[in-house]
């Protein structure tokens, strides 16, 4: 009994050197010429790129079919849990009852006035009235989420996708409250027992962090279009705003678009095509 | 000096019994939601912050109002505050614990909530918001304790408390315009994003702070041989009053140019507080409740002959905190978030199992309070008698 114990307290002092000695070792390896010790950064060679990611969506061509595509698509492909999914008994015994208030959703169907509170009309054309229109996250040029996070886990990339790092997020929800376009979820409970059939290329989360669209960055790093592009049978079209061959460039210069709320100067990269 | 605080009367130990009591109760209901998540409460995706960022926003408040003391005692060499400027610190004190105590409750993910220090952001308010509340607790507690040990001791206070003194007053506005800042600098919540919101934070912090502080008075003139003193009382309760009056004309202010300008985006969030939206009006008794509580209490304290009846005083400073309380807890939630940025309405009542771990976070805070008064009232016994 108390070999063991001196046992284990020399190896938890020896595994404590190896934490305070493991910043010098790296020093000292970084400063040797042996380029194989580093980690190093590859790129898919089919990966796509851009200088600042953009999406436009053509509202005529969005029906509720497809939109439940897209939605279904999204979901499936990030592991975005469905409160209306009812847990399996036997791996997750007496999940408590759901509040459809706290659900989780990265892409969905809303009417026009509710996509466009400050463009609501009395006299707006009838087929407006009815049309589904996807929101999401707006990848923001100046995102009021990223201002308002105060760990930096949700941070814009070079290319103006709005990630989050779900390992870093505190869950204060500031994001929640910074966003004015409702396009973030809480976990308010574990996600788990609520995704239909999880996928292994993307993480689930846990409790008490913060999500949003990522614009399916994980897909576009392996030179795949992201999910809602792939299954929208050409209703939303992603690709580089700032590079004026680009086809969201044509579709924008070619016809009348409109983004939410432009007048908060948060500068969205979605765009509507009406 | 802590050693005051064990020994007491048997009055003394049921009391902080009552309060363990309580602080065990809430713990309880805390370790459910620890290990199932903010299920247990009832914010939503529209609402995304409930009934402890509310309670923490007031008790900011709380804690900021105890520079209505230090002021005119420090600056303006106000005698009267003498005997209670401690009293105004401590308080301070204890409304700092609960606001921390109830951020910690309000995370997703508490255990990480050392990445606010790990990856300092300065462009998030939240971040400078951790750093006044922190450095304004730190303040206090030690300028209170140094104070009082010297007066145990009969001596001055050490030269350089003075000037953490004078820091004291910057970081106590400074708590509540940068809790302020939280709300008013997010763009599409019309009913935050008007400049005269730290202002209105401040006036009504100034009303209830000092309120709570007469309230305390009295009990310490009941329960101990220490008395504040009426005087220093009656000056409270004109702080108090003026501080009121301020944050109803803000008020006021607020509504002239929402209704004046006749923007929807902001519009929509007070017709929903005061007269309902579609239907839903859960808001509406609270809202016109605190008006009615937040003006009578202003008539009966500015007419000189209610303000200094000693009878009917506590039943002013009740009014007066709860009337603020709603204004800036419930109602700054509720104004904020409904309807949602799509024009949602989603409602929002706290559960029972926030509320208990809300009333578990004012035992701790009464718990604090109690002990700190301890030692004040009776230091400052020791000294006299």
């Amino acid at each position: 009994m108390k070999k063991s114990r001196r046992s284990f307290l020399k190896a938890a002092g020896v595994s404590a050197l190896g934490i305070g000695v493991a910043p010098a070792i790296q020093a000292v390896a970084s400063s040797g010429s042996t380029p194989a010790a580093h980690a190093t950064k590859t790129k898919h060679p089919e990966a796509l790129t851009a200088e600042r990611w953009g999406m436009v969506i053509d509202t005529s061509k969005i029906t509720d079919e497809i939109a439940e595509n897209i939605v279904h698509a999204c979901r499936k492909a990030h592991n975005v849990p469905d409160l209306n999914h009812v847990p399996d008994e036997e791996r997750y015994p007496n999940t408590r009852p759901v509040n459809h208030d706290q659900e989780l959703k990265w892409i969905w169907e809303e009417h026009f006035e509710s996509a466009f509170p400050d463009k609501e009309d009395e006299f707006l054309a009838e087929r407006f009235k009815e049309l589904p229109f996807l929101v999401t996250c707006n990848h923001c040029k100046n995102a009021p989420c990223v201002q308002a996070c105060p760990t930096q886990a949700t941070f814009k990339r070079e290319d103006g996708i709005v990630l989050m790092d779900f390992h870093r997020c505190i869950g204060c929800r500031f994001c929640m409250a910074a966003c004015p376009f409702g396009a973030r979820s809480f976990n308010f409970r574990d996600p788990r027992p609520f995704i239909d059939e999880i996928n292994p290329d993307f993480p689930t989360r846990s409790k008490g962090v913060v999500e949003k669209c990522n614009l399916c960055s994980e897909r576009l790093a392996k030179g795949l279009q992201p999910a809602c592009a792939e299954v929208s049978e050409g209703a939303i079209v992603v690709g580089d705003l700032e590079d004026p061959n680009s086809e969201v460039r044509a579709l924008l210069s070619e016809k009348y678009s409109i983004r939410r709320k432009q007048e908060l100067g948060t500068e969205p990269s979605v765009y509507y095509i009406m | 000096m802590l050693e005051i605080a064990i020994k007491g009367s048997k009055k003394y130990w049921i009391w902080l019994g009552v309060l363990f009591a309580v602080i065990g109760a809430g713990f309880l209901v805390y370790v459910d939601q620890f290990i199932n998540g903010l299920m247990t409460t009832a914010m939503s995706r529209d609402v995304s912050w409930g009934f402890y960022i509310a309670n923490f926003t007031y008790l900011v408040g709380v804690a900021a109002g105890g520079v209505m003391v230090v002021i005119p005692f420090y600056l303006h060499n106000y005698e009267k505050f003498h005997r209670i400027t401690i009293l105004g610190e401590f308080l301070a004190v204890a409304a700092l614990i609960m606001c921390l105590l109830l951020i910690i409750v309000d995370l997703g993910q508490p255990l990480r909530c050392v990445n606010v220090l790990l990856y300092p952001t300065p462009h998030s308010m939240l971040f400078w918001d951790m750093l006044v509340l922190n450095g304004y607790l730190f303040l206090n507690i030690v300028i209170g304790w140094k104070v009082l040990e010297a007066e145990r001791n009969q001596i001055k206070p050490p030269a350089w408390t003075t000037p953490l003194i004078y820091l004291s007053i910057p970081f106590a506005i400074g708590i509540h315009t940068v809790t302020a800042y939280l709300y008013c600098g997010l763009p599409g919540r019309g009913f935050w994003l008007t400049a005269i919101l730290a202002p209105r934070f401040l006036a009504s912090a100034f009303a209830a702070g000092p309120s709570v502080l007469i309230l305390l008075c009295y009990v310490v003139r009941k329960f101990t041989k220490f008395d504040p003193g009426w005087d220093a009382m009656q000056t409270l309760s004109k702080i108090a009053c003026y501080a009121l009056i301020a944050n109803v004309f803000f008020f006021l202010c607020e509504i002239f140019v929402t209704y004046y300008s006749k923007i929807p985006g902001h519009m929509t969030h007070i017709d929903y507080m005061f007269f309902g939206l579609h239907g839903h009006n859960t808001m509406v008794p609270w809202m016109w409740s605190s008006m009615i509580l937040m003006i009578t209490g202003a008539i009966l304290l500015v007419i000189p002959a209610l303000r200094s009846n000693a009878t009917l005083l506590p039943f002013t400073c009740i009014m007066v905190i709860i009337g603020t309380w709603i204004d800036k807890s419930l109602g700054m939630i509720a104004g904020g978030f409904v309807p949602s940025p799509l024009h949602h309405i989603t409602e929002y009542m706290p559960t029972l199992k926030e509320v208990a771990i809300t009333v578990g976070i004012y035992g701790v805070g009464l718990l604090v309070l109690t002990i700190l008064y301890k030692l004040a009232t009776t230091v400052k016994e020791e000294v006299r008698g």
